[in-house]
């Protein structure tokens, strides 16, 4: 006998006690929990995102698309990022001023040649989401345009991410696993890393981006 | 203790541990009543938290009650996915597959992350033996696997030991392990973590292979779930070429919608926080992304023996949140490394003699680890009647009956006489030589004198009706302890005394008699 048939032989004698004719959706599930916490307009479900964000150490920013450019290039210039890593997809205006005011940093485009060593030299890396959640103050990279592989947003130390308002935020858990594609590697992100281990100190940033920069991108009005 | 302490010659073995003891007790009790209110806090953040626990029960119990449907689904999908699925019946298989597997790589070591399920079957140890070398990359394991120590909590294994302790165990262990710790490296938490992120990323770059567990399966798209706060479950997932999962077959819920329900239970039951900063969620594997080989090996050992027992087979539904832990009186006491399993705490003296049975002195000693105050019950996520499984769980032992063993059906005779008391007896032998078992071995002989077999009413459930334990309002009781015992534990140097004394925490069991 397999390992497999033993092990599903001995589940099913295991269940002897539960009728033969019971099928799994015969156990009664009560989903009686909220799928929302509370009811809030667009915009104050936008700053819950911030608010939350924010209480867990990521660095919030809010702006619009024409500033955009301006602010990525401020952000990275703060870190003083030598190159830059564009995810693949990523709109090449929002990166288009990185770099420009002194010309140091070197701006990246993800692609299928870059080794780890090279990802280990890249400061910043820029991505979107495939979107946020307000009331845990989560974002959710699923891998799709713009949000690159996942080592590429794992081994740089500084992460800048794109939130796009008018399309990408949630309000709640329930609402994010209705529209996400379990199919497709994902990743999600509250906050930067952080341990509490030694004696239940919270230090911030373990492994994977110690700074973590949330960019709120107002939808035209 | 100072760097010169290590150095030195061997204390007495019982010196050390004297020592050690004190320590474990003050983080210990430190570390609990942190943890637990910020729970309470992040709980209460939630007006629907009673919903979601009832769903987070009721769902864990249609997988259980169909689990052989689920696990063939699982299967199925994992497979579709381009993973391969493997089956182990025992740790031992387990252990040779996993060695196997790594094998065929060529490689001869592999990055870890922190798993229940790698840590129960001895995985480390077994690919050891075989010239693998195993790197824990959780920086508490991290700690414990330099310091050559046990983990001793689910949630923070390194529990037991504190920053200059640490501090100390990097400086001596990291060069041999690889990077060596950084000059003059200090207690303070930033640098030691610093200290962990520049030794463990040289490995994480170099890995080949990954081995992980995981927090669920989602048994109708074979996706696999892990959750974790420091990034290095992210490395081990996404690095490696091959990635290797094993996985206790009662990990499985049954659709993605399910996740909903657990990703809101386990971070604010575990961490206490909204949502915990990492969630890796991957199906098979992905082109161009992550490992192009993924092997799913799917655990028994032992679960389904618990699951043959309709009462005991609630304690499959834990999702290793550590919230029991952290409420418990005993194990404020006792320490992880008491209960002889990974599984420390509440859950781990459920779990544990359901695994591996109740054959040993110290597997059935563990129903007896516990006060039977129902603070354990209040706060698991999943509703586990731990008291009620607790008495089960005694009343097998002292009375006998059927149980499954390896999926062979048993009657373990009733235990003759004082039995059952000797064998607590001698686990409290067994404990006394592990360093911070002291104070659990003294619980538990004292704990056998209120229940020898004649004064144990069954069935118990009757019993447990009759004193309504589970149902008493933990505030009291909490009160009680504090005011009575929580004082008591506060002088050094009399530790072993305070902790005799501190037995009596079982109230209701001297109300009985
Ligand atoms: S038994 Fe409940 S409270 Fe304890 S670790 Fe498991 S899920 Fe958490």
């Amino acid at each position: 006998m397999s390992s497999r048939e033993r092990v599903l032989a001995r589940v099913r004698r295991a269940l002897a006690d539960v009728p033969r004719e019971e099928r799994p959706q015969d156990v009664v599930v009560d989903r009686g929990y909220l799928e929302v916490h509370g009811s809030r307009t667009p915009a104050q479900t936008v700053d819950l995102l911030a608010e939350n964000l924010a209480d867990y150490r990521a660095r919030v920013h809010r702006t619009d698309a024409a500033d955009l450019p301006g602010l990525l290039a401020r952000l990275t210039a703060e870190r003083e990022a030598e190159t830059v890593l564009a995810a693949s997809g990523l709109p090449a205006a929002w990166v288009s001023a990185v770099g420009s005011p002194d010309g140091v940093a070197t701006v990246v485009t993800e692609h299928d040649g870059l080794t780890l060593a090279d990802l280990d030299g890249v400061d910043t890396v820029v991505t979107g989401c495939a979107l946020a959640i307000a009331e845990t103050g989560t974002i959710v990279l699923d891998s799709g345009p713009g949000q690159g592989r996942r080592r590429s947003t794992l081994v740089p130390d500084h992460h800048i991410c794109v939130v796009d308002c008018g399309a990408q935020v949630v309000d709640s858990v329930v609402r994010a696993l209705e529209r996400l594609d379990l199919t497709r590697p994902l990743t999600w992100i509250s906050g930067p890393s952080a341990t509490s281990d030694i004696e239940l100190d919270r230090v911030e940033g373990v492994h994977g981006p110690r700074m973590l920069e949330v960019v709120l991108l107002d939808p035209p009005l | 203790m100072s760097s010169t302490y290590l150095g030195m010659p061997a204390f007495p073995e019982a010196a050390a541990a004297a020592t050690r003891d004190e320590r474990l007790r003050a983080n210990l009790r430190h570390a609990t009543h942190t943890i637990r209110d910020r729970r309470a806090k992040a709980v209460a953040e939630l007006e629907d938290w009673a919903e979601l626990r009832a769903a987070g029960a009721a769902l864990k119990n249609r997988v259980l009650r169909h689990l052989d449907h689920y696990l063939e689904q699982v299967e199925e999908k994992v497979t579709a996915a381009g993973g391969v699925v493997h089956w182990a019946a025992d740790a031992a298989e387990a252990n040779r597959i996993v060695t196997e597997l790594v094998r065929a790589t060529g490689e001869r070591e592999v990055v870890k992350v922190k798993s229940m399920a790698t840590q129960e079957i001895g995985l480390n140890e077994a690919l050891e033996r075989e010239g693998i070398r195993c790197y824990e990359t959780d920086l508490a394991e991290l700690i414990v696997q330099l310091g050559d120590d046990l983990p001793s909590h689910i949630l923070v294994p390194a529990i037991h030991r504190n920053r200059s302790e640490i501090r100390d165990i990097f400086r001596e262990r990291m060069a041999s392990w690889g990077r060596a710790a950084p000059e003059g490296l200090t207690d303070s938490p930033a640098q030691l973590t610093d200290a962990a992120r520049l030794h463990l990323r040289e490995k994480f770059l170099r890995a080949r292979v990954g081995i992980s567990g995981a927090n669920f399966l989602v048994a109708d798209t074979g996706t696999a779930v892990v959750v974790e706060s420091e990034g290095n479950g992210r490395m081990c997932l996404t690095l490696p070429e091959t990635l290797i999962s094993v996985v206790g077959i009662e990990k499985i819920v049954p659709s993605r919608r399910d996740l909903e329900v657990y990703l809101q239970l386990l971070p604010r039951s575990s961490t206490a926080e909204r949502m915990n900063p990492y969630t890796s969620m991957w199906t098979g594997t992905t082109d161009g992304d992550g490992p192009s080989t993924f092997h799913l090996v799917l655990l028994d050992n032992g679960r389904t023996d618990t699951l043959a027992d309709p009462v005991g087979r609630q304690a499959l539904r834990c999702i290793r949140c550590s919230a029991c832990l952290n409420v418990c009186p005993v194990y404020e006491r006792a320490g992880g490394h008491a209960y002889g399993s990974p599984y420390p705490g509440p859950i781990g003296a459920i779990l544990t003699p359901q695994l591996r049975g109740t054959s040993t002195a110290l597997d059935a000693s563990l129903p007896y680890a516990s006060s039977l105050c129902g603070a354990c019950y209040e706060v698991c996520p999943v509703a586990i009647d731990i008291p009620e499984v607790l008495l089960h769980l005694r009343e097998r032992v002292v009375q006998g009956g059927r149980v499954t063993v390896r999926g062979r059906r048993r009657t373990v005779r009733p235990a003759r006489g004082h039995t059952s008391e000797r064998a607590v007896l001698r686990a409290a032998q067994w404990v006394l030589d592990r360093p911070g078992a002291l104070r659990a071995a003294q619980r538990l002989a004292s704990r056998t004198r209120g229940l020898h077999p004649r004064r144990l009413p069954g069935p118990g459930r009757a019993w447990t009706d009759s004193r309504e334990l589970p149902r008493v309002p933990s505030e009291p009781f909490r009160d009680w302890w504090r005011r009575t015992r929580g004082g008591a534990q506060e002088s050094p140097g009399r530790g072993s005394r305070a902790g005799t004394s501190g037995a009596s925490g079982d109230d209701r069991g001297q109300e009985e008699r």
